[in-house]
């Protein structure tokens, strides 16, 4: 790295150089400036997000009860209620959405990045990935509906966890790629040099040392899928009832889920309904932050 | 050797790669055994079908939304880009205003989410806070990505908008000569809806970019301040660029969570037909049309829904080329340095 | 950890497969279709299932288009629309469909204006004229002429519509077409239609979108179905019916609109502007839609006695909920057609 054009070459004898920074010199002051100036916009940005939590936990926190997970969403002039069911089918549809998508999202990435990084194959699937992620939701849901619902003349839970895979396939690609290309080559080379083959490289050296870049992009692509409407309104549509009956889940009917909840009752004139909505949004941002602390503890590389 | 033995070997091998090696056990490796080498096909294999997969969905969508689409285009050809009247009654379809209205909304949120979002990605990553703090913080920016887009559209709707008014009042009043100020606040807008959009993308950003910043090795900026840079020389002349293929990863994925985005803009843009300059004014996007048409369509209006979807997939495309091509220009002009 | 976890996920996958082969303990309904109607079939659906072990009912509202759309593509076991069916759309369900009319709606006009005025009047061509775009002021000579006692600042007025395709706007662009001439010729009648281009006219999604927006709107005005305007208090205006009255919303004007219409025998009766003195002008059916042949027998029934309570027992909550109940000769004719759901 070469220091800055039109620094001067120092003689000599100025070689006992001060060591500190009078804050007045240009380069200093335009520092100091800098640093103000993103304090500034940290607190400029932070303060719409600090408004939508405090609007969550306010409205959504009066009704946060034992009563709502373990309840069914009332209807009309009924009070109280709850919707256990919508947590259950949110939980299974982005877990069926997270099992297609995390390991396909994974391997490919793990192919573009490490495998095959030059192929045409590789660079046809990155601009794939590039242009799946401007995807509208709405469109995940229909090549769902078409692949899915059409074809087993039902709506089912497996249909909205496929529109959601979806959706978050992107994000885990792109990800998990940059995550992947980023451990340093030495490490890469190291292992090479122990008579790895490429497959040991990867899964023993390269992914481990990736985790937390690739959790991100799963944690991201999770939050997300959580919280869409549109793709489960046409693959899974709604139920008032229990996914499971007893023990078994009917896993190729109706299921509920709290995006859904959440737009059917924040559109409903009641205010049982609407304060409930609220609290969905709660719930659902709260399991979101508990997937999040427990797979950065699984995923903390024991020293 | 008889297999057995094989296999006990190789497992030896492959237990003295994983775990740091015994003071009694071999310390040299060996090479790879059968079992490796077939293991090894098979997951080179799984990745590549994994890739071949992810081609095939694009396929798969394109195919699915392009042969109705393909219908629609025959139907009311090229006009459609250009016309600006969308009448369902009359078979008259024109998408100009939507198109218009998802570039404006998206390049404004991108630019407002984009730089707030490396902004904090910043301010979270290069010392500003101690370290505790900043990794509460980082999370509580991963979580923001989890709300509803419904419930921003409520925040937009009920905190936002009124929030806006009076300040759009008096732009109006003072500086409505400015195209970008020449109407009213009439409630749901251009304005309203970009803001809630670079809210909505802007944990993305700073979360992708986080992870960019935090993967250049430390020696990089230590290597910086050992040559007298000051810290945000540092940064900017070098942090940044180490860790630009990664942020621009954050920004294309921020722009396609904005291009992209139905339940939030259909609360918050006005659903109006027309190309306007002022960003108090309603206007409309591809995405919005599609998540508010599509459930009551009939067969001819989802030709021509299908035909606005594959416009949108082109922008999102013609775009990202666009940015790859600046990124480039400028990673080589670095180099060239 | 990983081996716990690892097994976690493969038991789950054993578990899975063997309960989608399921037994049908329970009768399981789906339907879909309109909003207009969809706090209220809710509420009924879950009375029902509480009093008939052995049956649940699921609704989703997604739009009457898209109810009729699944009812095609047979996948739902029946559908509500707002705008009953086009002969196209009946043409095209296997084995033929049954429109039942199930309750009605009237759709009122909310406004917002600064001293929250009650019960403003608002003349034939005062309001067709505000929807077209001609009258754009609140302190308008007529609107004045109309309301005497109240002060009517100058305001623009902000037009809210509906930026969904809807039944509700299909009911109402029906009334303005036969209410004014230059507004069947102009935007028409539909479920969206080529509303006037003005930085005046916001849409907003849903009933309750436009609610919220008009709520938030000093100088709003815009189509609301009743429930949702009277649930959220927003102030509805009275509407000058064709015999020259000033009609409010909620009493006995929807009652009085229904009873002027005859019920045709394919049951779709249509109110775009009722003669009566004492109706309102905007009401409308809404209809439930059923397979004639339906593939399970048991499902068929279940159907059956579905109608059957919606019919009964169902229509004493529609005033509570704010809907209009069916008239007592259109229930006999409606139950006698609910025979052909086989």
């Amino acid at each position: 790295m070469t220091p800055d054009a039109g620094a001067a070459v120092t003689p000599v004898a100025d070689a006992a150089v001060r060591l500190e920074r009078s804050p007045f010199e240009r380069r200093a002051l335009r520092s100091l400036l800098l640093t103000t100036a993103t304090w500034a916009a940290a607190i400029v940005a932070a303060v719409p997000l600090v408004s939508v939590l405090y609007m969550l936990i306010v409205r959504g926190g009066a009704r946060l009860s034992h009563a709502v997970f373990v309840e069914l969403p009332p209807a009309g002039f009924e009070m109280g209620g709850g919707f256990g069911n919508a947590i259950v089918g949110t939980a299974v549809m982005v877990g069926l959405g997270a099992i297609i998508a995390i390991p396909l999202g994974v391997l490919a990435a793990v192919f573009l990045a490490e495998l095959g990084p030059t192929s045409r194959l590789a660079q046809a699937a990155r601009f794939a990935t590039k242009t799946l992620t401007g995807l509208p939701s709405v469109l995940a849901g229909v090549f769902a509906y078409a692949a899915v619902v059409l074809a087993t003349g039902t709506y089912s839970a497996p249909a909205g966890g496929l529109a959601l895979a979806v959706l978050m396939l992107p994000t885990v690609i792109l990800t998990a790629e940059e995550a992947i290309k980023a451990v340093p080559k030495i490490t890469r080379d190291a292992a090479f040099g122990m008579g790895c083959t490429r497959s040991q490289v990867v899964s023993k050296v390269l992914l481990p040392t990736a985790l937390p870049g690739i959790l991100t992009g799963v944690m991201l692509a999770v939050a997300r899928a959580a919280g869409e409407t549109a793709p489960l309104l046409f693959t899974a549509l709604f139920s008032s009832y229990w996914l499971f009956d007893g023990l078994r889940p009917q896993l190729m009917q109706p299921t509920a889920s709290l995006a859904v909840l959440i737009y059917n009752f924040s559109g409903m004139p009641f205010d049982n309904q609407i304060e409930l909505a609220w609290t969905a949004s709660l719930v659902l941002v709260l399991m979101v932050l508990v997937i999040n602390v427990l797979s950065r503890l699984l995923g903390q590389r024991r020293a | 050797m008889r297999f057995s033995a094989h296999l006990e070997r190789s497992r030896a091998m492959l237990r003295a790669t994983d775990r740091r090696p015994a003071a009694d056990s071999p310390t040299v490796s060996g090479p790879p055994s059968n079992w490796d080498y077939t293991v090894d096909r098979v997951f080179r294999g799984l990745a590549r079908t994994a890739t071949w997969l992810v081609l095939l969905l694009l396929v798969a969508i394109l195919w699915e939304i392009g042969s109705k689409a393909t219908v629609g285009m025959a139907h009311h050809g090229l006009g459609v880009l250009v016309s600006t009247t969308w009448d369902v009654g009359r078979q008259q379809f024109g998408v100009l205003p939507h198109i218009w209205g998802t570039l404006y909304s998206s390049l404004l949120a991108l630019a407002i989410g984009g730089f707030f979002g490396i902004t904090m990605a910043i301010f979270l990553t290069q010392d500003f806070l101690p370290p505790r703090i900043a990794q509460v913080f980082r999370t509580i920016v991963e979580l923001l990505a989890a709300i509803p887009s419904v419930v921003y559209g409520l925040w937009g709707l009920f905190v936002l908008v009124p929030a806006m008014r009076p300040v759009a009042d008096w732009m109006f009043a003072r500086l409505g000569w400015i195209p970008f100020f020449g109407t009213t606040l009439s409630g749901p807008g251009l304005a309203p809806a970009s803001l809630v959009l670079a809210i909505m993308i802007l944990p993305t950003v700073a979360a992708v970019s986080q992870d960019a910043l935090r993967l250049v090795p430390y020696r990089v900026k230590e290597a910086a301040y050992g040559m007298g840079a000051t810290r945000w020389e540092a940064i900017l002349k070098v942090m940044l660029p180490a860790a630009s293929t990664g942020i621009f990863g954050a920004l294309v994925l921020g722009f396609g969570r904005a291009l992209g985005e139905t339940m939030a803009l259909a609360m918050l843009i006005g659903n109006s037909n027309q190309i306007t300059l002022s960003l108090f004014a309603p206007a409309n996007t591809l995405a919005a049309l599609l998540a508010l048409n599509f459930p009551e369509a009939g067969p001819r209006e989802v030709e021509v829904l299908m035909y606005a979807a594959l416009v949108l997939l082109a922008i999102t495309l013609v775009v990202n080329l666009l940015g790859e091509v600046i990124m480039t220009r400028s990673a080589r002009r670095l180099a060239a340095r | 950890m990983k081996r716990w976890l690892t097994a976690l996920v493969l038991g789950l996958c054993i578990i899975s497969p063997s309960s989608v082969a399921q037994s049908d303990d329970a009768l399981r309904l789906t339907g879909s279709g309109a909003t207009f109607p969809f706090p209220l079939y809710a509420a009924w659906f879950k009375t029902f299932g509480q009093k008939h072990r052995g049956v649940t009912v699921d609704y989703q509202g997604k739009g009457s288009g898209a109810g009729i759309q699944d009812l095609i593509n047979r996948t739902v076991d029946f559908a509500a629309s707002d705008a009953a069916m086009t002969d196209e759309q009946m043409a095209k369900v296997p084995g033929g469909v049954q429109l039942l009319p199930m309750t009605a709606g009237e759709i009122v006009i909310g406004y917002n204006l600064p001293g929250n005025p009650k019960a403003l009047k608002l003349p034939r061509e005062v309001y067709a004229s505000i929807f077209l775009g001609k009258t754009t002021k609140w302190s308008d000579a007529k609107l004045k002429a109309a309301n005497p006692g109240v002060n009517l600042p100058d305001l623009d007025i902000t037009v809210v519509r509906r930026a969904d395709s809807s039944g509700t706007t299909f009911v109402f662009t029906n009334h303005l077409a036969a209410v004014s001439e230059e507004w069947a010729k102009g935007p028409g009648v539909g479920t969206t239609v080529n509303w006037p281009k003005s930085d005046k006219f916001v849409a907003s999604p849903k009933n309750d979108g436009v609610t919220a927006t008009v709520k938030q709107t000093p100088g709003a005005i815009g189509y609301i179905e009743y429930a949702f305007a009277k649930f959220a208090k927003v102030e509805m205006a009275l509407l000058q019916n064709k015999a020259g009255q000033y009609v409010a919303p909620g009493g006995e004007g929807g009652p009085a609109a229904l009873a002027s219409v005859q019920m045709p025998p394919n049951l779709r009766a249509w109110v775009p502007d009722p003669e009566a003195p004492k109706a309102y002008p905007i009401a409308t059916y809404t209809w439930m839609l059923f397979y004639k042949s339906n593939k399970d027998p048991k499902k068929a029934a279940a159907l059956r006695e579905m109608v059957d309570y919606c019919l009964t027992e169902g229509q004493k909550l529609s005033v509570q909920m704010g809907y209009i109940p069916l008239p007592d000769n259109v229930v006999g004719v409606v139950r006698k057609a609910a025979a052909t759901i086989q």
